[in-house]
């Protein structure tokens, strides 16, 4: 029971997320509306993405530092699940913009930055998979996820916030949005980035113990 | 222990909605029960946790298989 104490604590933040964030009474903003609430759901998703990537990027250095298999199979591992929350990002965030820009795709920079960001990702997957020696495989992935790493900050944050960008939060700087938010929304968009970065490293958690299974002959060396 | 599990989930699953549908014959002319007030807000955030507690549920499941995995191999 005591290693499932984050995961009951995930489900009690993320139920707390939904029911009041729903219900919290948000600040009078006439463009957004009702909309802000996507904070609580749409924006944690990019976050659980980098959260994931910067991990991944951290056990890349340690592979290149230690040389050992288990490191490229966790960077991974990190890769695959921020891929996904990064594809949920991107849906939710396509869905937001159909209704409050009129189309769900309209080249601004936030959303190019984001789509460039998920393929630089998602040829990482391809090319790690494409290589059969496995050490080789470990090196190239692990210096391309490096490489992709730079390129993330400056195609989520830097150079959209330096466009004429319609996306919200996209005039300040990185977490600055933070800062502004109304008091009571501090509330819940803490806990639900919090709560939403906790249930990806669950799902990370349960991808990782199936590789253990599946290559006992990495993870049994230590 | 998968099977009672199920079991009690599809229990639970009929007593909310029994609880759900004796508060909408109770209530028909009222409008007071929370779920039927106004905006009807209340029933998304009903939706929602349902959802959330379905996707909770398969990560159990998964987590209990993954168990029994890990045992078989230790």
């Amino acid at each position: 029971m005591a290693k499932y104490w984050w995961k009951i604590l995930t489900t009690i933040i993320l139920a707390y997320v939904i029911v009041v964030g729903i219900l919290i009474k948000i600040p009078y903003l006439p463009k957004l509306k009702e909309s802000i609430r996507n904070l609580f759901y749409h924006v944690p998703m990019w976050y659980v993405m980098l959260f994931c990537f910067l991990m991944s990027v951290i056990y890349s250095i340690l592979y290149l530092r230690k040389n050992h298999l288990k490191y490229d199979v966790i960077s991974n591992e990190f890769v695959v699940v921020g891929l996904w929350f990064g594809a949920l990002g991107m849906v939710t965030g396509m869905e937001w913009a159909y209704i409050q820009w009129g189309a769900p795709w309209s080249n601004d920079p936030k959303q190019v930055g984001a789509a460039l960001t998920l393929l630089i990702y998602l040829a990482y997957t391809i090319l790690r998979s494409s290589l059969p020696d496995a050490d080789k495989r470990g090196r190239l992935a692990a210096v391309y996820n490096i490489f992709s790493f730079a390129l993330l900050i400056p195609l989520v944050y830097i150079i959209p916030s330096h466009l004429a960008s319609l996306h919200p939060g996209s005039d300040n700087k990185p977490f600055e949005a933070l800062k502004t938010q109304d008091h009571m929304l501090r509330y819940v968009s803490l806990p639900a980035m919090l709560g939403w970065i906790m249930l990806g490293l669950w799902i990370f958690d349960i991808r990782l113990r199936l590789k253990k299974i599946e290559l006992p002959e990495i993870f049994t060396h230590e | 222990m998968n099977r009672i599990l199920a079991f009690t989930f599809s229990f639970m699953l009929l007593g909310i909605s029994q609880i759900v549908f004796a508060q909408n014959a109770a209530n028909e002319n009222e409008n007071a029960s929370v779920l039927h007030q106004n905006g009807q807000i209340y029933l998304v955030v009903l939706v929602l946790l349902t959802i959330f507690a379905g996707i909770i549920f398969y990560l159990i499941r998964l987590e209990k298989k993954l168990n029994k995995l890990e045992k078989k191999e230790n």
